[in-house]
């Protein structure tokens, strides 16, 4: 159950929207069902009014979208940002990839969010509709005349439930508290499959992977993927279409993909979160955070502006490779 | 489609010993492009560029493979001879067939293997291959010295001498370095002033010559040919171009105990003071630190007594920017701190020296005015032992000392052994050494002339201990050839301290991106081949900035790099490496991965319009690589994660298509 309402939300953006300081405001909408939010941009009190969501599905980090949407907007555009969402920010300001000053950033708290996923479980398929009510959803079914309730904290999503940070470090102004950065175990199931031997980890991916369908959702939500031209899209790259030699090695996509946003990934879990075949993506990614933290110190992407990644960072006081390499040896 | 051609080279028997070339040969044939394949004994020889030449003439050849020796050795000879057949000279691949494959199997059946899947790969690659042109830079004909010790002053005199002019950048108030604290040099024992001297004195009045003494190199920016260089000129509070060097000053100055780093602070000089008589520029100096004037604004005698009026106590430092074409590092060396060697106990009593400061006591402008005496009690030393290696070659100590050997060492314990044994024929004198390593022009004559005709006691073994007892210094050594430990009353113990870099080393070579091995030494661009080039394009080395040298080395060395330096200020214009980044604006994000990474600083970014599929116009940040900075490493272009930058020559989708040639 979220601390803000949506009614709170609706009223402060639509003074902001009549006061002119935005002139468009990116939120969510419902899509086909109550926990199927997309994001929306909405210009007018009317529609804010009518078709603003605010719910424990609300999951989508909109800070990619700024990259798009602050080119097409006069004047500002206000972005909500809950926590974990301002680091991807931070990030994209870092690479320049959109433009400050055409964002009025309203920073949220946020209680963790629901995984549909952990829902059906508990109540099976056929949902028509689901309330927040107290600390519990009620959720109502094609196949039950009661609705059942399920508490939020039992179908928290894993990305909440090992929730990093209810520390907002970007935004013109916050609504509600700000919280403190957590020490969550986020680490244990990398710490899992390190454990393994290679044929087992191996084993583990091969049957992770092999459920994805090539849908790309992963790459379109995630903030780090904002590539004007997508390596994947790219007939040049020699990765777009490449005849797989076995059956696996078009599962390479996402061990690309993990090498690509290493050390700019602030572990936002987007990739799991829209994943229709619910592969733990996020987890290639932990994996990358957690050795860079390991080899080269602490380092949380996205924490400030302009601060300057491990992995793609020169100065003369680098490490020598073979020390890094002694360093993970010991480790292992 | 590319026309291929395909030379294998036996280099003698060093391929085809272990590589069955002809089937090399044979192989290639059938690779996608390849029109003509052959082999020959020497490729790079006359009769095997003509090969390559016809071949080229005959079969209309849009590209070439050699596989040869490594790309370091002749790829240029094979460009050469491209270019001298029409050929686009980036149209060559070399695979190296020798030392990356001959020269590391022994098996004739694995040899040939690899080496065939080598040229598939080059084959691979110079299918993608495009026709490159070097762009051109022009030349600042001006060089930069920094360092004014002999290695510096004799680099900036032999290119000064070939017309070009030099600037001497040297943070201490005087020229002379490290040489014109020395006494008699060996091995022909003449006195270091009577050859340093006459050499500082050519500098000073050289035209061509800007010394910028009490100066530090503080920025560097550009690139060889081309670069920005901000000196600093520390305040020495005394107008260098009105002060006469009379040294009325230094008489009457009233803050006299200042310990004078020239002496090793074995006397002490005024706080205005000149180094030594014939520092060049002869100019006094005042220590901030010490003088009254200028820390508590009481005094001003030097101000008064100067007939010139060339004290000016509000001097600040300057700033002097400057353009130069190369520079010339010969920042020189330092004996390592005696402070962590307690066992010499050399921070327990004075007659325990190092054997610079022996060079001064020795020096007849020292502190005793040459005569060899205690620094403790002024008498004259019976018994002297000199224990060499003090921190040089030390395995177990490295924490305190170096592991490699600092090689002048041997030579001037020989000669502080001999001229003592000749001035005091009374004193008894001992050399403790692990091996005497006199490998140079009559170097070991010098050495056995010690031992033979001066009678100095060698002994090869180290000294354990040495401990300051009563008026004595009681040494424990070990003889290692007698099996027998040794104990010695001393009255003089000198150490042969092991020599390092100077300090300022480090933030230079960040400064000018030079690379530096672990002891602070500059590398040099190849060992063997460039040795007085850093691998930084225009950045040259002399003297013992890049390894331990004893003068005749250094001087030698000097000479090279000046040779070098007038080579390239002797060019109107630099042609530069082609193989460099280039973004694809398209596709650039503009999100400085790239500009990170970049070891040069050749990547900036601006701001483009571009035309949108919808007929909008949109306003990106787009990286630009500036082509005389950018060296081709390559850091961009795997940092990089839309692929957007890439490689002339190296491109990602050449590099690709040799790794799948290679797994094919």
């Amino acid at each position: 159950m979220q601390k803000i309402t949506k009614d709170q939300l609706v009223e402060k953006t639509v003074a902001l929207l009549s006061d002119g300081t935005v002139s468009a405001v990116l939120g969510w909408s419902r899509g086909e069902f109550d926990y199927d939010i997309t994001p929306a941009v909405f210009k007018t009190a009317e529609d804010l009014k009518e078709n603003f969501v605010w719910n424990d599905f609300c999951g989508a980090n909109f800070s990619k979208y700024l990259v798009a949407q602050t080119g097409k907007v006069e004047g500002k555009i206000l972005v909500f940002l809950k926590p974990c969402d301002t680091y991807s920010f931070n990030q994209l300001l870092t690479e320049h990839r959109f433009d400050r000053e055409k964002v009025y950033a309203v920073g949220i708290p946020c209680e963790g969010m629901a995984d549909i996923a952990k829902v059906k479980e508990i109540v099976g398929d056929g949902i028509v509709s689901i309330e927040a009510d107290g600390e519990n959803l009620k959720v109502s079914t094609l196949y039950e005349d009661a609705p059942a309730l399920v508490n939020a904290k039992d179908v928290m999503a894993e990305r909440c439930v090992n929730c990093k940070s209810k520390k907002h470090v970007a935004y013109d102004e916050l609504m509600g508290d700000d919280g403190e950065v957590i020490e969550s175990n986020r680490f244990d199931e990398v710490a899992r499959l390190e454990a393994m031997t290679p044929d087992e980890r191996f084993a583990f991916w091969q049957n992770e992977l092999s459920r994805c369908i090539r849908c790309n959702a992963c790459r379109d939500a995630c903030p780090a993927c904002t590539c004007e031209k997508c390596v994947f899209d790219n007939p040049a790259s020699s990765v777009e279409n490449k005849a797989p030699a076995n059956s696996f090695e078009e599962k390479m996509f996402h061990i690309i993909r993990a090498f690509h946003v290493a050390g700019r990934c602030t572990d936002c879990g987007e990739c799991s979160r829209v994943c229709p075949q619910n592969i733990p993506l996020h987890l290639l990614n932990r994996k990358f955070i957690k050795d860079i933290n390991e080899f080269y110190g602490e380092y949380q992407a996205g924490a400030e502006v302009g601060s300057r990644a491990p992995l793609v960072d020169y100065t003369t006081e680098d490490l020598e490779p073979g020390e890094v390499f002694d360093r993970g040896d010991k480790d292992a | 489609m590319q026309r291929v051609g395909v030379f294998v080279c036996w280099c003698g028997s060093n391929i085809a010993g272990t590589v069955d070339v002809a089937a090399v040969a044979e192989a290639l044939k059938n690779e996608p492009g390849v029109v003509f394949s052959t082999d020959y004994q020497y490729m790079c020889s006359q009769a095997g560029q003509d090969i390559i030449k016809n071949a080229i003439a005959e079969h209309n050849l849009t590209g070439i493979v050699v596989c040869s020796c490594s790309p370091r050795m002749h790829e240029a000879t094979f460009r050469k001879t491209a270019a001298a057949a029409g050929l686009n000279p980036y149209m060559v691949e070399i695979a190296n067939i020798r030392e990356q494959c001959s020269w590391v199997h022994k098996d004739m059946l694995t040899g040939t293997e690899k080496a065939i899947i080598l040229g598939k790969a080059a084959v691979a690659k110079v299918n993608l291959n495009t026709p490159l042109t070097p762009g051109e830079s022009p030349v600042t004909k001006r060089a930069l010295v920094i360092g004014g010790g002999i290695a510096g002053i004799q680099t900036a005199l032999d290119i000064a001498d070939a017309g070009f002019p030099v600037d001497i950048v040297e943070k201490q108030p005087t020229i002379g370095g490290k040489m014109a604290q020395l006494d008699k040099t060996f091995p022909t024992l003449d006195c270091a002033a009577c050859i340093l001297t006459p050499k500082m004195v050519d500098v000073a009045q050289n035209e061509k010559i800007r010394i910028f003494s009490y100066s530090e190199v503080e920025e560097v920016g550009g690139f060889v040919g081309n670069f920005d260089v901000k000196i600093k000129k520390k305040a020495r509070f005394v107008k260098e171009d009105i002060c006469t060097g009379c040294g009325a000053c230094v008489e009457k100055c009233p803050m006299k105990k200042n310990p004078n780093e020239f002496n090793l602070g074995m006397d002490n000089r005024p706080a205005i003071y000149i180094p030594f008589a014939q520092a060049v520029p002869k100019v006094a100096t005042i220590d901030p630190n010490a003088c009254n004037m200028l820390k508590n604004g009481k005094c001003g005698l030097c101000a008064r007594i100067c007939a010139a009026g060339a004290i000016d106590y509000t001097q600040k430092d300057e700033i002097i920017e400057e353009k130069y074409g190369a520079i010339v590092v010969a920042t020189g060396f330092n004996p390592i701190s005696m402070e962590k060697f307690d066992e010499f106990a050399y921070n327990q009593s004075k007659d325990v020296i190092t054997s610079l400061e022996f060079e001064r006591l020795t020096n007849a402008a020292g502190p005793s005015a040459g005569k060899l005496i205690r620094p403790s009690d002024g008498k004259h030393p019976h018994t002297i032992v000199f224990v060499q290696c003090v921190g040089s070659r030390c395995d177990a100590c490295a924490e305190k000392g170096k592991e490699y050997c600092s090689k002048i060492c041997c030579m001037y314990t020989a000669k502080h052994a001999m001229l003592t044994r000749d001035k005091y024929p009374d004193t008894e004198v001992y050399v403790f050494y692990i091996d005497v390593r006199t490998p140079g022009k009559n170097f070991d004559e010098f050495y056995r002339r010690a031992v033979e005709e001066f009678g100095v006691k060698y002994i090869k073994g180290m000294v354990g201990k040495v401990t300051p007892e009563g008026d004595k210094l009681k040494v424990q050594a070990s003889d290692l050839l007698s099996n027998k430990q040794l104990h010695i009353d001393a009255d003089l113990v000198v150490l042969a301290a092991a020599i390092e870099p100077d300090k300022s080393a480090r933030p230079l070579a960040t400064m000018l991106t030079a690379s530096m091995d672990t002891n602070d030494f500059f590398t040099e661009a190849h060992p063997k081949l460039r040795p007085v080039e850093s691998p930084t394009a225009g950045v040259f080395l002399s003297g013992a900035c890049q390894g331990p040298k004893d003068i005749p080395e250094t001087v030698s060395q000097a000479g090279a790099a000046a040779s070098k330096v007038i080579g390239l200020l002797a060019k109107d214009k630099l042609t530069g490496n082609p193989c460099i980044a280039s973004s694809n604006e398209l596709m650039c994000n503009g999100c400085s991965s790239c500009e990170r990474v970049c070891p040069y600083g050749a990547i900036t970014y601006v701001d483009k319009e571009f035309r949108m599929p919808d007929r909008t116009t949109k306003i990106r940040r787009v990286a630009s690589v500036n082509p005389a900075v950018c060296q081709g490493c390559g850091a961009c272009t795997v940092a990089c994660p839309s692929g957007a930058m890439d490689l002339k020559g190296f491109a990602n989708s050449q590099i690709i298509a040799e790794v799948d040639a290679i797994c094919k």
